[in-house]
């Protein structure tokens, strides 16, 4: 026991601990790409920069107007809502016929929209809720009470998702329409509306995750660019469109970048996680739960 | 006939004589700016043209200037061993991302997210040795105390200037050699179907390979001449998701389908970037880039081969390809 404890010092144990926090929000942000993936069959390359102007939504609704955190999250949430559902209604639709490629081009194009628009309307200064929350003290480790709450609120955010999914009307048509597309609508089905409650929640979820990361983070224009890139490979390692490959893939990468950033410089702990993506590729292209064919 | 087997060769003398008749330093700096980039663009739409779209060739770029320049600074290595090395490091690179994709089939959305994870890596790297190459403050080639030709520094615009348009014309050239041959072909019945095309005897692997390796060493290329022209390198300019993104936007703004698109595309960007830059000095922060990408939607909706490419399809609609 004593040599054990050697190995797995305290810090690596709160290392390991703060990974498992972060897997979290990530875990949250893959799931709404997956969902939107699964779907509708486009990846919103922009995913990263909706949560962005989420997380300005907050710091304007709190600092400015003086809400109170309970009162701004679900405004948020519901303006990160409403704008996936135009990004859907305005740049998808006309392109559902076009080649996918051209869809995540487009939603390309609405990442530097998103991005200058922040630079122009906000400036490009740090900016911070301005709340801080006390530092949790347990054996001798320290984690900060945001990341928990953030962590237990991804968690919550994921199982009603889980249960609107299973347990409603149009979660079902929604998981039928991921089966296939073409079938569902001759079962008189409206893709489009599906299509578009489906955009609405992956914002919901990029708006859920923007309430989590602000308080945590730093709010500028270019913060999408730090978890963007993160939130692809999850998707992609998970299997594009797959929840639990999503899911497992989020709490492995999180892990891999607190321990290897433990190690030396947190840029480290990001390249790390790159070239272990890079070697699943090889390894299972399909996605880590694939199954082999 | 005769004549349009001419204008090539007017052009390309014009454009040639152009810096002796025509001096003013900034518009130069212009042009070389211009050309240097349409090299790129034209490089990454090698690929693009074939449904290849690659997010990592901010990545080959920074391996292109980074390479150069680290290979000067620390071992005094000249640029014109130090280019051709870098080459070699992004066509590995190249090769060690893309062969794996080719060989498992990932196409479409995937191979888009896993070389936009290679820009990612390149760029993490980067600013992680920053005891090396300055991390995102930027890294600056020593100034030459020697040859200015052993360092491939040079002082005047004209100089630089025939550099890049040799460099543009030969990116040229190859486009054509490759739109000439059966690579083509083979490369377009890929695109459309890999499964027949594999059936109808094309080694499906192997000439994606060959283009992604092409368009990679080019985009190194240009990265090193970036690099040698500017004199100051920053993650942020050659490498990362913002720069393959511009190389995209612009290929598709110019045309993705035609030789002279991504040079369209360059002309546009570069000319929309300056002249907001300048009508609007530092006010115009972010507002080029708003502008790119309100462009780069309603282009890729309502004209999606370009404005090149539907110039040309409305000038002769009988020589449909």
């Amino acid at each position: 026991m004593q040599s054990f404890l050697e190995i797995f010092d305290i810090y690596l144990l709160e290392a390991m601990v703060n990974g498992i926090l972060l897997g979290g929000v990530l875990a949250l942000l893959a799931l709404g790409l997956n969902l939107i993936f699964g779907v509708i069959d486009v990846t919103w390359i922009c995913y990263a920069e909706l949560v962005m102007i989420g997380m300005y939504g907050m710091y304007y609704l709190v600092q400015y107007y003086g809400l109170p955190y309970y009162v701004a999250a679900p405004l948020t949430i519901l303006l990160v809502a409403v704008l996936g559902a135009l990004l859907h209604y305005l740049v998808i639709a006309p392109l559902l016929g076009a080649a996918p490629i051209n869809q995540l081009l487009a939603t390309g194009g609405v990442l530097f929209v998103l991005q200058s628009f922040a630079t122009v309307a906000f400036g490009i200064d740090f900016r911070n809720l301005g709340i801080r929350l006390p530092v949790l003290q347990f054996a001798e480790m320290h984690f900060s009470y945001s990341r928990l709450l953030s962590f237990l609120a991804a968690l919550v955010g994921m199982v009603v998702i889980y249960l609107f999914m299973t347990r409603t009307y149009t979660g079902t048509a929604i998981r039928a329409i991921a089966q296939d597309r073409q079938i569902m609508a001759l079962m008189g089905v409206d893709t489009k509306r599906i299509y578009l409650v489906t955009s609405a929640l992956g914002g919901a979820l990029a708006g859920l995750a923007a309430c989590l990361l602000v308080l945590q983070y730093d709010v500028h224009p270019f913060v999408g660019l730090s978890f963007g890139p993160i939130t692809f490979l999850i998707c992609v390692l998970g299997g594009l469109g797959n929840f639990v490959g999503g899911f497992v893939a989020a709490f492995l990468f999180a892990e891999i970048i607190s321990l290897g950033g433990l190690f030396s410089d947190l840029e480290w702990g990001y390249v790390l996680a790159f070239a272990f993506f890079i070697i699943m590729m090889f390894i299972r292209p399909g996605g880590l739960l694939a199954r082999r064919q | 006939m005769t004549l349009r087997q001419l204008v090539p060769w007017v052009v390309g003398a014009a454009l040639i004589a152009l810096p002796f008749v025509y001096r003013d330093p900034y518009h130069l700096h212009i042009l070389v700016l211009i050309l240097i980039w349409s090299f790129a663009y034209t490089s990454w739409s090698m690929m693009g043209r074939f449904g290849l779209v690659s997010l990592g060739h901010g990545g080959f770029m920074g391996v292109g200037a980074y390479v150069t320049a680290l290979l000067w600074n620390h071992l005094g290595i000249s640029p014109w061993i130090g280019i051709p090395i870098a080459l070699v490091c992004a066509g590995a690179l190249a090769l060690i991302v893309a062969y794996p994709c080719f060989r498992f089939r990932i196409t479409g959305h995937y191979f888009a997210l896993v070389t936009l994870a290679l820009s990612g890596i390149v760029l993490q790297i980067i600013t992680a040795t920053r005891d090396y190459t300055g991390g995102s403050l930027g890294y600056t080639p020593d100034r030459t105390k020697g040859s200015h030709l052993v360092a491939l520094q040079f002082d005047d615009k004209t100089t630089w200037y025939l550099i890049a348009l040799g460099v543009w014309g030969v990116g040229l050239l190859i486009w054509r050699w490759v739109d000439r041959s059966m690579d083509r072909y083979a490369l377009e019945a890929i695109s459309e179907d890999e499964d027949a095309a594999a059936a109808a005897g094309v080694n499906v692997t192997f000439e994606k390979l060959k283009i992604t390796v092409i368009s990679a060493l080019m985009t190194a290329l240009a990265g090193a001449l970036y690099c040698q022209y500017q004199m100051f390198i920053s993650p942020d300019t050659v490498s990362g998701i913002a720069v393959s993104l511009q190389m995209v936007f612009a290929v598709v703004v110019g045309g993705i389908y035609v030789a002279l698109g991504p040079t369209v595309g360059a002309i546009i960007t570069i000319m929309l970037a300056e002249g907001l830059r300048i009508g609007f000095g530092t006010k115009a922060v972010g507002w080029d880039n708003l502008v790119y990408g309100v462009l780069l939607v309603v282009f890729i909706i309502f004209l999606p081969k370009g404005i090149l490419g539907s110039l040309l399809e409305r000038i002769k609609p009988s020589s449909k390809r």
